[in-house]
């Protein structure tokens, strides 16, 4: 690889690489990959081209996902002001030449992975995409709701009550953020508690709706700490 | 069997393996994916306790001495199930087929008990190949694989017409016990993988089969809950759960636990080591000796006593696969924790939507 140039500005632009691959989730975490640690390593050649380097923690993990998160790679550093290309590419995986060529070529993912070693693959990745998106908000609610209710909010107060008297926490902008990608009003005045089609929680569903809500949130922190447990063994971290 | 403060607890490992993974064992062409499957394996091993760690080349093939050794000796367990995977695209003579766990099971009948396998896709030779080895080691389960590729399939669903014809087979058999790997990655996923629809369909349309759904859907378990919960015949397998997350990650396997006790409940939880990922002691001793940690995040699941754990460790599987259990080993009294009447209407509520 390249060696880091010690130049200010391309100080700046790696920065801003990095800055730009914290945009990118792992959909089925809901965590970014800079937090996740699936940045092997991130540089800019003096000729101005980024080069990214994504690690996964096993060599089978969804060959869906994996492109998911390359092609946002691609996408958030090509924002980036001051680079010449981009160059992303996922080590170690067993789907990595399909997947590095077809984000390269700008192909979807069926298109990626036909002919190619793993043969044919499965649909487009939008309605997983928004399928783990709606698991997110609802993860989210979870977290943004609980301590609520742990001080003493009622059921009833929590169905009138809006995004704006929910107490700060990292977890509302987070939650807001969701909603937006969902197409679900997330202003001050939309309502707190809502469906995965943006339709406010009554009364009656309110129990249920929450309690499925802290599953979900379970089940995505389980699966964060398996994963992260494999890539720490995978990589001796 | 495993005794601790004057308890004793009959042990069930409901889904452990007997592989080869060795690379004599490769298929030529294939090597990558031999290597990175038990590579993939090997890190799940990582989760455990360091002193529990192998190297790698004994991770890929573990001795019948060590096996019994490990399971039986040291490990606490009384009757081991064996689950069967093939992978023959990469190994040549398997990974773990009914034929290489039925030699074990065949020295010592008592200890073992042998699952077999089909895949719908591989038609009626299949179905010979199943028949043959329900004929040989008279399993009363099978494990099966939804999500794994098979020629240019990439995954089957229970509901399937052609798997419908392998389970009214299988239940004619004699086969009770229907174990879905619903879970962490197997052979190339689909997006449909960890779908659990598929189990809730086919438990409704076979009343007399009971669905252990391994590795309880993880990454998404609160499908598998919402499911399970409207289905008695649905298990949740707790192969992953307690080997991945409760040395690796002790709150979030107490919250996972929680979950599941909540939506499925003691009775329908059954232990399994899946060694040779994980070696049973540790993980037996640990569970008996587990509590919910400390903290407000923990205060409303449901509580798991020592009648509770001793279901989930054999009592239930002992049921499932008709294991005779010692007057010993039962439960003094027959009183299972019942939810609180919130959670029970909660639950009930969730099966009326559905």
């Amino acid at each position: 690889m390249t060696a880091v140039s010690d130049t200010p500005s391309t100080a700046s632009t790696v920065d801003g690489v990095w800055e730009a691959l914290r945009t990118v989730r792992d959909p089925e975490l809901d965590t970014d990959v800079v937090s996740l640690d699936f940045v092997a390593s991130c540089s800019v050649s003096d000729d101005g081209v980024a080069h990214v380097r994504l690690r996964l923690p096993t060599y089978f993990c969804a060959p869906n996902f994996a492109f998911l998160m390359v092609a946002d790679a691609w996408d958030a550093v090509s924002q980036v002001p001051g680079l010449s290309d981009v160059d992303v590419e996922l080590l170690d995986h067993f789907a990595s030449e399909a997947i590095n060529s077809g984000v390269a070529a700008r192909a979807g993912f069926v298109t990626s992975m036909a002919g190619s070693d793993v043969g044919e693959a499965v649909d487009e990745l939008h309605d997983l995409r928004r399928s783990f998106t709606e698991r997110a908000m609802l993860a989210g609610t979870d977290l943004v709701v609980r301590p609520l209710v742990r001080a003493g909010t009622t059921p009833e107060e929590l169905v009138t009550m809006t995004l704006r008297d929910a107490p700060p926490s990292d977890d509302l902008p987070r939650l807001r953020a969701r909603r937006r990608e969902l197409g679900i009003p997330a202003g001050d005045d939309a309502p707190l508690v809502v469906d995965a089609v943006g339709r406010a929680v009554g009364i009656d569903d309110l129990p249920l709706h929450l309690r499925k809500a802290r599953s979900y949130q379970v089940g995505v922190d389980a699966n964060t700490s398996i994963c992260r447990g494999q890539l720490a063994a995978r990589y001796g971290l | 069997m495993y005794e601790k403060d004057g308890e004793k607890y009959f042990i069930v490992d409901s889904h452990m393996h007997f592989w080869d993974a060795s690379p004599e064992n490769w298929v030529e062409g294939a090597e990558q994916y031999a290597k990175g499957w038990i590579e993939c394996f090997h890190a799940y091993q990582g989760l455990g306790p360091a002193e529990t760690h192998q190297p790698i080349e004994e991770f890929q093939k573990v001795s019948e001495e060590q096996l019994m050794r490990e399971v039986f000796d040291e490990g606490h367990v009384d009757v081991a199930i064996f689950q069967s995977t093939y992978l023959r695209e990469w190994y040549k003579n398997g990974f773990n087929t009914t034929e290489q766990n039925g030699a074990l099971f065949k020295k010592h009948p008592d200890k073992f008990r042998v699952n077999s396998r089909f895949d719908p896709r591989d038609g009626d030779a299949g179905m010979r190949e199943f028949e043959r080895n329900v004929e040989e080691y008279k399993p009363t389960g099978v494990k099966l694989y939804t999500a794994e590729w098979n020629g240019d399939s990439r995954g089957y669903k229970l509901t399937d017409p052609e798997c419908y014809r392998f389970l009214e087979r299988a239940q004619e058999l004699g086969i009770k016990n229907i174990h879905v790997h619903k879970g962490p990655t197997i052979w190339p996923l689909d997006k449909d993988a960890f779908d659990v629809s598929d189990v809730d369909h086919a438990a409704t349309d076979f009343q007399g089969l009971n669905f252990i759904v391994e590795h309880v859907g993880l990454p998404r378990i609160e499908d598998f809950c919402f499911m399970a919960t409207q289905e008695p015949n649905v298990y949740a397998g707790l192969s992953v759960v307690i080997g991945g997350l409760m040395h690796a990650r002790p709150r979030f396997f107490a919250k996972v636990m929680g979950e599941l006790l909540f939506w499925v409940g003691e009775d329908k939880m059954t232990f399994g080591s899946d060694y040779n990922i994980w070696e049973p002691k540790w993980q037996v001793e640990g569970f008996v000796d587990w509590q919910y940690p400390e903290g407000h995040d923990f205060d409303d699941y449901p509580r798991l006593g020592v009648d509770g754990k001793k279901k989930i460790l054999g009592l239930n599987a002992a049921k499932l696969y008709d294991i005779e259990v010692p007057a010993e080993f039962q439960l003094s009294s027959d009183t299972s924790a019942p939810a609180s009447p919130d959670d029970a209407e909660l639950v009930e509520r969730s099966v009326a939507q559905a």
